[in-house]
């Protein structure tokens, strides 16, 4: 009998207990959603989720000092342990802009699919495992982590990871949006902020004196000018450069912030020292101080398509008439296959952005969430049947 | 011999023991077990017009936080007055028993206005107890109605609880709007204080959000317009006394901002109905009617359009004096 036979066997009865709960779950969302969560001040999502669990009977749920929130359903046999992790930082925004919108059929709010969505799902997985009778014989750690995003750098998941005092089988990420989307590679992630600014000595009212920008110009052409393989593919991202006040006045300092990407390391330590050599070399010859700030680091992995949780979540997103999504994903999942445990990234629901009205505004269907999260039960049934064979 | 309080140290008393925090009833399961106890039923009720955008999560949390999880709440009635969006389909999905206005008790007939929907919802709703809100409430929590049930359900004596907070007018992108309760702070707070001083000691007399007992609300006038909240304030105060109230403070509640204009043709209606009110209770003789027309200068290309507004505060009698109330509910009482 292969181990997603009796996850399948009850998708309808799975997707029917999710619906069951959608005022609770949709509260959530929306609860959590117009909480503030900036990298490294997501308390108060924190505390929110624990209450629910402590209100589902979830006897080991706490917040640690980097503001993970964790709890464990003790499995049947307990020998294995399974974790779900959902990072729980978002962008911050104004607070009169934080508002989600119910309607008929969707959510419609900032980053209402990036991710409190998933963080709601997370919430209330106790009481709809509860309410399935569905008894797992492996432990289910769960995790709401922090500090995912930015100079975060994983930093709460990877915490979860190396406090666990469970031994963990395998992790399931979970992003909002999409549905259908199945992420088992991590590309390689190089983040980092080039800065050139004047020295305290530099003789800025000196006729012809060129300020900062024009040294970033060079370094921002000497960036483009590198080398990217297209097997293993490698991408460059120059995302954001700010410096200098008005039309005339020297710039005292330019900032440029890039992302590098690849889906092999060594290839990745390539674009590094690249990108170290021409920052050593514009310090030299503009006498502006020059620095690179390393922001993120994170090695490319992944596992096999054959790996019984991508083969298993294949076949469950087929029997929900949902074809697989497959693409490298740049999320948690770099710092779960960093520290040697198998994991994959599944998503909720389908959304989109709403481009022509604000780029925070995101729009997500809540009928596709009922699927998602009979995929999601459906994986975890599947898992654990890999965990105790 | 001690001196008779003074209208500062009843104004201080009252607050002192008739106004709350949220938190104070943030412990649902009591309010639940108080209300069996009471054997009360109650309801919530949102009178809409046109508020798709917000009305869906207030149900959505309200019936999930006050209905599924603790049944402080038997029933969430929406009255609309004729929305031309979404706003009855939303509610509908969300839980909400759904009426249009004009089609309760048609015997009465129809009018358009928010005190309409309030008085029909005597007729509609089921609840011996009956808290109203607003639905174009955009930071809707569980705590804006237990917050107003918590001293009804605590205090016989009370009959009627208003909501207060602080009311950050809804914000465009990197402009703060100043001000909110203007129409408060500009027009009702000043004429309190000439007439009716025991009632400035309502921090927000015109907040939308308030519950009461059926067996007081049955028995209020109810202007359509703008002066409801005005003319409940008057009519308890001079039936029960301020004593008879209670209010809340309920923290932050975003709204939408209303243009100048709207705020003086409100503020109109609302003088209509304290000057009837200030007659009809010997403070004031009147001498000559009132009118029933305001005047504003709207901008124009050209300069200012001077415009003409007819606005009469129509008023519903007592519920309780319409005979199909009384059939519906089992209440006696003299007919309108």
């Amino acid at each position: 009998m292969r181990a997603t036979d009796h996850a399948l066997a009850h998708l309808s009865r799975f997707r029917a207990a999710a619906e069951a709960m959608r005022e609770r779950l949709l509260t959530d969302v929306v609860c959590l959603g117009e909480m503030p969560a900036p990298t490294g001040g997501e308390g108060r999502r924190a505390a929110y989720v624990r209450d629910r669990w402590c209100e589902a009977g979830v006897e080991q749920g706490a917040v640690d000092d980097l503001n993970n929130v964790v709890g464990l359903l003790p499995g049947e046999v307990g020998s294995a342990t399974v974790l779900v992790a959902v990072p729980m930082d978002t962008l911050d925004i104004a607070p009169e802009h934080r508002e989600i919108e119910v309607g008929v059929d969707r959510l419609v709010g900032p980053f209402v699919g990036d991710n409190c969505l998933a963080l709601a799902a997370l919430a209330c997985l106790p009481t709809l495992l509860d309410s399935l009778q569905v008894r797992l014989r492996s432990n289910l750690l769960l995790a709401g982590t922090s500090q995912s995003l930015s100079r975060g750098n994983l930093a709460g998941l990877r915490r979860v990871l190396a406090a666990s005092r469970w031994p963990l089988a395998c992790g399931f990420c979970l992003e909002s949006v999409q549905l259908g989307r199945l992420n088992y590679a991590a590309v390689g992630v190089f983040r980092g902020a080039i800065s050139c600014r004047l020295p305290p000595e530099y003789d800025w009212a000196q006729y012809g004196a060129s300020g900062t920008i024009l040294p970033m110009a060079d370094i921002v052409g000497r960036i483009g000018r590198i080398p990217l393989c297209q097997r293993p593919l490698s991408t460059i991202v120059l995302g954001s450069i700010e410096g200098g006040l008005s039309y005339h006045t020297i710039a005292r300092d330019t900032v440029l912030r890039f992302e590098a990407r690849s889906e092999s390391g060594e290839d990745l330590r390539r674009i590094r020292t690249a990108i170290e050599d021409i920052v050593a070399e514009a310090r030299a010859r503009s006498g502006k101080v020059v620095e690179l700030d390393t922001v993120t680091w994170r090695e490319p992995g992944g596992l096999d398509i054959g790996h019984p949780l991508v083969r298993n979540a294949r076949a469950i997103l087929g029997a929900l008439g949902r074809p697989p999504m497959i693409y490298s994903t740049t999320t948690q999942l770099a710092a779960l296959l960093e520290a040697g445990v198998p994991g994959i990234v599944l998503g909720l629901t389908t959304g989109r952005r709403r481009g022509e009205l604000d780029e925070v505004e995101e729009e997500v269907s809540i009928p596709d969430l009922w699927t998602g999260l009979a995929q999601l039960v459906a994986n975890l049934v599947a898992a654990d049947v890999e965990a105790h064979p | 011999m001690t001196a008779a309080p003074t209208l500062d140290d009843r104004v201080r008393e009252w607050l002192r023991r008739r106004t709350f925090h949220h938190s104070r009833f943030a412990d649902v399961e009591r309010l639940v077990g108080l209300k069996r106890r009471q054997g009360l039923r109650i309801s919530l009720c949102l009178p809409a017009l046109n508020e798709e955008r917000t009305i869906g999560k207030e149900i959505l949390l309200l019936k999930s936080e006050l209905m599924l999880r603790r049944p402080l709440l038997d029933e969430i009635v929406v009255i609309d007055s004729g929305s031309s969006d979404r706003t009855r389909e939303v509610a509908a999905e969300w839980g909400a028993r759904v009426f249009l206005a004009s089609e309760i008790l048609p015997s009465a007939g129809a009018r358009r206005g928010k005190g309409e929907n309030l008085w029909k919802a005597l007729y509609q709703c089921e609840g011996d107890l009956i808290a109203f809100i607003d639905a174009d409430i955009r930071n809707v929590r569980p705590q804006f109605v237990y917050g107003l049930l918590g001293p009804l359900l605590e205090d016989p004596g009370v009959q009627y609880v208003k909501a207060f907070y602080d009311r950050p007018l809804e914000l465009t992108r990197g402009k703060r709007t100043p001000g909110g309760g203007r129409v408060t702070e500009l027009v009702v707070r000043p004429m309190f204080s000439l007439w009716v001083p025991d009632l400035t000691a309502l921090i927000q007399p015109l907040s939308g959000e308030y519950a009461g007992r059926r067996s007081l609300l049955e028995r209020l006038p109810f202007p359509v317009g703008y002066g409801v909240e005005v003319a409940h304030l008057m009519d308890i105060h001079h039936r029960a006394g301020l004593e008879a109230m209670a209010q809340v403070d309920l923290d932050q509640r975003i709204h939408r901002n209303q243009p100048i204009e709207s705020l003086g043709r409100m503020s109109f209606g609302i003088l209509q109905v304290l000057f009837d009110r200030l007659h009809r209770y010997g403070y004031l003789e009147p001498r000559r009617p009132l009118a029933t027309v305001m005047r504003q200068f709207l901008p124009d290309a050209e300069g200012y359009e001077p415009a003409e507004f007819p606005l009469e505060e129509e008023e519903r009698p007592p519920m309780i004096s319409v005979a199909d109330y009384r059939r519906r509910w089992g209440r006696g009482g003299e007919d309108s």
